[in-house]
């Protein structure tokens, strides 16, 4: 029998909480990317080097991408939503590290990403519309709808939490499977598709929480 | 039969008839895409990035399935 993918072993203790393999991964990879931004960012010019060049064209496809799916200037949320991208494709890619399991695989770790995403949701809506305006907008188009938006507000988090962590865990099935059955060179055609598909994953869940956000400041209906 | 054989016969059902959807689904969302890219070869690029992302959502229904499955075997309620 193998193990569940579903149960996380603690691997110690700090205090009373037990601390599991996703945790200490998550925290190599924003210690990774905190430094490395830190490093990237310390000696800013105005005449770009490689590194910064190659900085600013990641963030400023970033902006874009997320201006035109908002229709509105992506100032406010790129530190959430770009973090979010960036943060999500470093964690897919790092089941190529030999020994390294994506946290993304586990349901906890996308749980806590669509909850984010959650929150976000209502914080912007009611910064820009106000808390009347914003709870007035699930009675739209009309009241029928109300218990129908209110019930898509939860699935739709759902959806979004068990798409992620379903695609990453599926990966590392078939991957695992393969090696099982063939070990030597034939799983590596499979795990460049798992590298793929952990990118448009991680596109996937940004532009959802994009057009999540968008549709709760309400830039997107005004267009 | 048992609770465990019935739970095993269950996730796989559920795989396999939760696959033949998405299946239909991403060849009818395939085809029409190439047939598009023969039309406009030079609107390649959009169509593709916009293929990718719809296949992925349609997979999440698979996907969906694939979780289902996994829950029968591994987080059972009438299992102990």
């Amino acid at each position: 029998m193998i193990d569940s993918p579903l149960a996380n072993a603690p691997l110690f203790q700090i205090g009373p909480v037990p601390i599991t393999r996703p945790v200490v991964t998550t925290w190599a990879i924003m210690a990774l990317m905190t430094l490395g931004s830190l490093a990237l960012t310390r000696r800013l010019r105005q005449q770009p080097g490689t590194w910064q060049a190659a900085l600013e064209l990641v963030v400023g496809t970033i902006e874009q991408q997320i201006g035109e799916t908002m229709h509105r200037s992506a100032r406010r949320f790129l530190p959430l939503l770009g973090t979010l991208f960036l943060y999500l494709v470093m964690a897919n890619f790092s089941s190529v590290v030999p020994g390294v399991q994506p946290p993304t695989a586990h349901i906890e770790t996308a749980g806590a990403l669509a909850a984010i995403v959650f929150f976000a949701v209502h914080y912007y809506g009611i910064q820009s519309r106000g808390l009347l305006g914003y709870l007035a907008s699930f009675a739209k188009p009309t009241v029928i709808m109300l218990p129908l938006n209110v019930i898509a507000e939860i699935t739709r988090t759902f959806s979004l939490m068990v798409r992620l962590f379903g695609n990453v865990l599926s990966g590392e099935f078939v991957v695992a499977t393969v090696v099982a059955l063939a070990g030597l060179l034939v799983p590596i055609p499979l795990m460049a598709l798992e590298v793929l598909i952990g990118l448009i994953q991680a596109y996937i869940f940004t532009v959802l929480a994009t057009v999540f956000i968008g549709a709760g400041i309400g830039s997107i209906e005004e267009g | 039969m048992s609770i465990e054989q019935i739970s095993i016969l269950a996730a796989a059902l559920a795989v396999s008839f939760g696959a033949i959807g998405p299946a239909l689904a991403e060849g009818r969302a395939v085809a029409a895409c190439m047939e598009a890219i023969a039309r406009q070869p030079e609107s390649a690029g959009v169509l593709s990035r916009t293929l990718f992302v719809g296949l992925a959502m349609i997979e999440t229904m698979a996907i969906y399935c694939l979780v289902v499955a996994l829950l029968v075997l591994f987080a059972n309620p009438f299992v102990h």
